[in-house]
């Protein structure tokens, strides 16, 4: 991770659309009077999701829109590395390089994706459709490796479902999310490899021969307190 | 209160106390770099760790109350070593330049590094580089140095109340800004300067130009405003290098404005070094003091006291204008005046002139009623104070004037002065939160008292104290704030007109008639001097401004810095200026010319040192007896009641970094203007 700043080239202007408008105003009306404050998260992220990225501009209208200090909002942004702060693709994909997605292959899904789209980690292509950047644990290790693109998590990919995916997407395609290798969720591929037998219940305990077995460890106690001491 | 023991030491504290108070109130230091006691608790630094028994791990002292029973130890091997590493950790990224460093020899993390630091450092890795931030022309940014205590932050977030500073980024890339690193537009920037622990945040007009341990400490009193502020001036030579806040609770807490710390520049230029007299040319020519008193001989020998008037300036001390006083007395004037811009305030009433709560009573103020004063620009510590009561909680602020940001919310009552009598007469809604408030105050500024209806507004603001119930028992919530530190000392020694004298309006307009043929001006610089008419002007003081550009005979007389004097403040207090540099060239203490004038006059003046002086003033006004106290005003009648105009507010300050003499000629104030009042519009293609 590196510093996070605003970007050098900014809008001259933000302003919620109105549908996002109504959303936003729906969010600050579930705090209380006087912490409207509380807001300022949901509100970044939908500043975001109406321009793909914050805007210098946006944080301007978000610090008044709340009655915050523009530093205060401006601290949030920069705190949270899901607020992005440059603009990114249409199609932004975050590839986990940690290191479960890494020993599953992280690294020919990145090698993929910069060869497909011929641009660098932290770049954005020329026609502004695609962004690629790795990213810190996303939390589908089960799944691994795994890539998101814009809310879709794209799990269990490899070098070739990824060029698909990304095929899909340049012909403005809707690619289908999840595990790319046929698994149901986290379920294994293939067949169950455990757990595959009927569950048997549990053995019952015999309750008698146990009831028997503690009378006569009593009875040899009382016996062996009762003998006269050698 | 809670017992506890601290290093052995049996302690009881207040339940609500933090350990590092209670090691404090026990007597035991604990290091520690983002603790302030004037700040909100931030817990961040770690360098405060102590061991308390039953508790698994070291705690941070700062922000762990105390609680029944507690056993701690401050300096155990467990609290050390915890400290040594958090030490170890804060001087991975600190880049170690102490030899460049300008808070080197005053650092705390120096000092702290003596006690806890290792003499290597085992990591090996690249430290880590931050880019430098803009944050005015007041404060210097080497943010390598930054060890992310955040009281910088705080500072300007609680005490100044400006929201500009911020921490953005995280952990490793945490990095202290302003928004889009824009100048920090408070009056009270310097003091985060003297809040950084490290070097990150250093005064940029005293960068790179001495060290702590070169320069000459003198405590004093600071004159840029009517506070008096608490101050410690550094000199080098003959220069003033730095001007630092000490420590006063009941005046400054322990923070400074901007124009008192940065101001000090200004004692080197502009300074009158020689005395001059204006020659048959026109054009004032260099003098010895033997031919400056002998015009001045001349002209007096000719001219009937009536005929003579004075004018002294904001920056005077009390002793100078008690002897000039006693000159023109001698000499059978009356027309003398400290009231530059004419305030109406009625010098023959004290508790009319002061700021009779106290600055300390704003704390218990539970409701504040400010008219035509601007306590930002005018005395940005008081208004700190006000923010501070603010932020406490149950206090309500009504302001009648211009609806200017003063860093708290308040209720904007009216833009016009005839307000004031609609809450003298009760049908005001907020003349009832006066008389529910348990202690009530209002605070009434130059602006009001300097209008041609001052004595009405003050005779209204009268009838407001006697009908809201502000005054009683022990309380007096009657609170004039001035902008001249000299004001209340002139006041005192009797600096105003005598029987049948004139007032500055009258010896202004008197002199422009040329019905007054000569005017002595003590310092007296912020008076319309094209209005002086034909009048012989003698200019006694220390900067070639406005007073003596007009001037027939110059007289140089000695800065703040420069002289033993002694001031009373807004509320009061009468307290004294010492001497740090001695005076340029030529020039000297104030009341020994006056006193040299008198003998070359004929009039000699009853003392020969200013222990003999100070004797006769104390005499003259017991209260100049009492140093460093306030001597509370007997609350008597004043004010003329009339009519008051339905017009707002001409306030004093336009530019708050250029009010006096000594600012005006500053370079850093000048620098300070040019960014936050003309807002960086004076930047052409040739600067930077």
């Amino acid at each position: 991770m590196s510093v996070r700043q605003l970007a050098k080239e900014q809008p001259d202007s933000f302003s919620f659309k109105p549908e996002y408008a109504e959303r936003a105003k729906r969010i600050i009306a579930k705090y209380p009077a006087g912490r409207q404050a509380s807001a300022v998260m949901p509100l970044l992220d939908l500043a975001q999701r109406q321009e793909g990225w914050v805007t210098k501009p946006a944080i301007g209208v978000i610090a008044q829109m709340l009655n915050m200090a523009s530093i205060r909002v401006l601290e949030v942004a920069t705190f949270y590395t899901m607020f992005e702060l440059h603009p990114v693709g249409k199609h932004h994909i975050q590839v986990c390089t940690n290191l479960p997605c890494q020993l599953r292959g992280s690294d020919a899904v990145v090698h993929a994706c910069k060869e497909k789209l011929g641009i660098g980690l932290g770049e954005r292509t020329a026609d502004g459709q695609f962004s690629l950047m790795e990213v810190e644990c996303a939390g589908a290790c089960v799944n691994a490796p795994m890539a998101q693109i814009g809310d879709d998590y794209f799990e269990d990919v490899d070098a070739t479902s990824m060029r698909k995916i990304i095929d899909a997407l340049k012909r403005g395609e809707k690619p289908k999310a999840g595990p790319q290798n046929g698994r149901v969720h986290s379920a294994p591929l293939g067949n169950f490899t455990s757990l595959t037998d009927e569950p048997k219940p549990a053995p019952m305990q015999d309750m008698a021969a146990a009831k028997a077995a503690f009378e006569k460890a009593k009875a040899d106690a009382a016996a062996k307190a009762a003998a006269p001491k050698t | 209160m809670t017992k506890l023991t601290i290093d052995g030491q049996q302690v009881e504290v207040p339940a609500n106390t933090t350990i590092i108070q209670a090691a404090e109130l026990a007597g035991v230091e604990i290091p520690r770099f983002c603790y302030h006691e004037r700040l909100s608790i931030a817990g961040n630094c770690r360098m405060c760790l102590v061991e308390v028994e039953k508790s698994p791990k070291p705690v941070a002292s700062c922000a762990m109350p105390v609680a029944e029973g507690m056993v701690v130890h401050t300096r155990s091997d467990k609290a050390n070593k915890a400290r040594n590493g958090v030490m170890e950790f804060l001087l991975i990224n600190h880049p170690l330049d102490c030899p460049i460093c300008d808070q080197g020899g005053e650092c705390d993390l120096q000092d702290q590094a003596m006690a806890y630091g290792s003499d290597r450092g085992r990591y090996e890795e690249n430290k880590r580089a931050v880019k430098d931030k803009n944050m005015g022309p007041l404060v210097s940014t080497i943010m390598t140095r930054c060890i992310h205590c955040t009281r910088c932050v705080r500072f300007a977030t609680e005490v100044a109340g400006v929201q500009e500073l911020g921490a953005t980024g995280r952990g490793e890339d945490m990095e202290i800004t302003t928004y889009l690193e824009k100048a920090l537009t408070s009056e009270l920037s310097g003091n985060v300067v003297d809040l950084c622990p490290v070097g990150a945040l250093t005064s940029k007009p005293y960068a790179f130009s001495a060290r702590p341990w070169e320069l000459r400490k003198t405590e004093s009193i600071d004159v840029m405003d009517a506070l008096g502020s608490a101050v410690r001036i550094d000199a080098r030579g003959r220069e003033v290098m730095r001007v630092l806040p000490r420590l006063n609770e009941t005046v400054n807490e322990e923070w400074l404005s901007d124009k008192a710390r940065h101001a000090c520049d200004g004692l080197q230029y502009q300074r009158l070094d020689k005395p001059y007299v204006r020659g048959a040319n026109g054009k004032l020519k260099e003098a010895t003091w033997a031919e400056a008193f002998a015009a001045i001989g001349a002209k007096l020998k000719n001219v009937a006291g009536p005929k003579v008037a004075a004018l002294s300036g904001d920056l005077v001390d009390a002793e100078s204008m008690f002897a000039l006083k006693q000159l023109m007395t001698s000499l059978g004037s009356a027309n003398i005046d400290c009231r530059q811009d004419g305030a109406a305030v009625n010098p023959a009433v004290r508790a009319s002139y002061l700021f009779n709560s106290g600055i300390a009573g704003i704390e218990e103020a539970d409701a504040i009623l400010i008219v035509g004063s601007d306590p930002r620009r005018e005395a940005p510590v008081l208004n700190a104070r006000i923010r501070k009561r603010y932020l406490r909680g149950n206090v309500q602020i009504g302001v009648i004037g211009d609806a200017l940001d003063l860093t708290y919310k308040y209720q904007h009552l009216a833009n016009r002065a005839d307000a004031l009598s609609k809450i003298a007469d009760g049908s005001h809604a907020f003349a009832q939160t006066l008389k529910n408030a348990k202690k009530p105050m209002i605070i009434l500024g130059m602006a009001v008292l300097s209008r041609a209806d001052g004595a009405a507004i003050l005779a209204a603001a009268r009838q407001v104290a006697d009908t809201c119930g502000l005054v009683k028992d022990g309380w007096n919530g009657f609170n004039v704030l001035h902008t001249a530190a000299g004001r209340v000392g002139g006041l005192d020694v009797g600096f105003a007109p005598g029987a049948g004298g004139k007032d500055t309006r009258g010896i202004l307009d008197s002199a422009a008639k040329g019905e007054i043929e000569v005017v002595y001006l003590l310092g007296a610089d912020e008076i319309d001097t094209a209005k002086l008419g034909k009048a012989f002007v003698i200019y006694q003081g220390h900067h070639g401004d406005r007073g003596a550009h007009r001037a027939d005979v110059v007289l140089p007389g000695a800065a703040y810095t420069e002289k033993s004097g002694t001031y009373v403040n807004t509320e009061g207090r009468v307290q004294r200026a010492e001497r740090a540099v001695f005076p340029p060239g030529d020039a000297r203490e104030d009341w020994a010319i006056v006193r040299a004038l008198s003998d070359v006059l004929g009039k000699k003046l009853p003392f020969d040192s200013l222990d003999q002086l100070r004797a006769a003033m104390r005499v003259a006004n017991p209260i100049f007896a009492a140093l460093d106290s306030v001597t509370k005003a007997m609350w008597s009648p004043f004010g003329t009641a009339g009519s008051i105009a339905a017009t707002g507010f001409d306030y004093p300050i336009k530019n708050y970094y250029m009010t006096d003499s000594i600012s005006r000629a500053s370079r850093t104030m000048a620098q300070c203007t040019e960014e936050f009042v003309m807002g960086g519009k004076a930047r052409t293609g040739t600067h930077g």
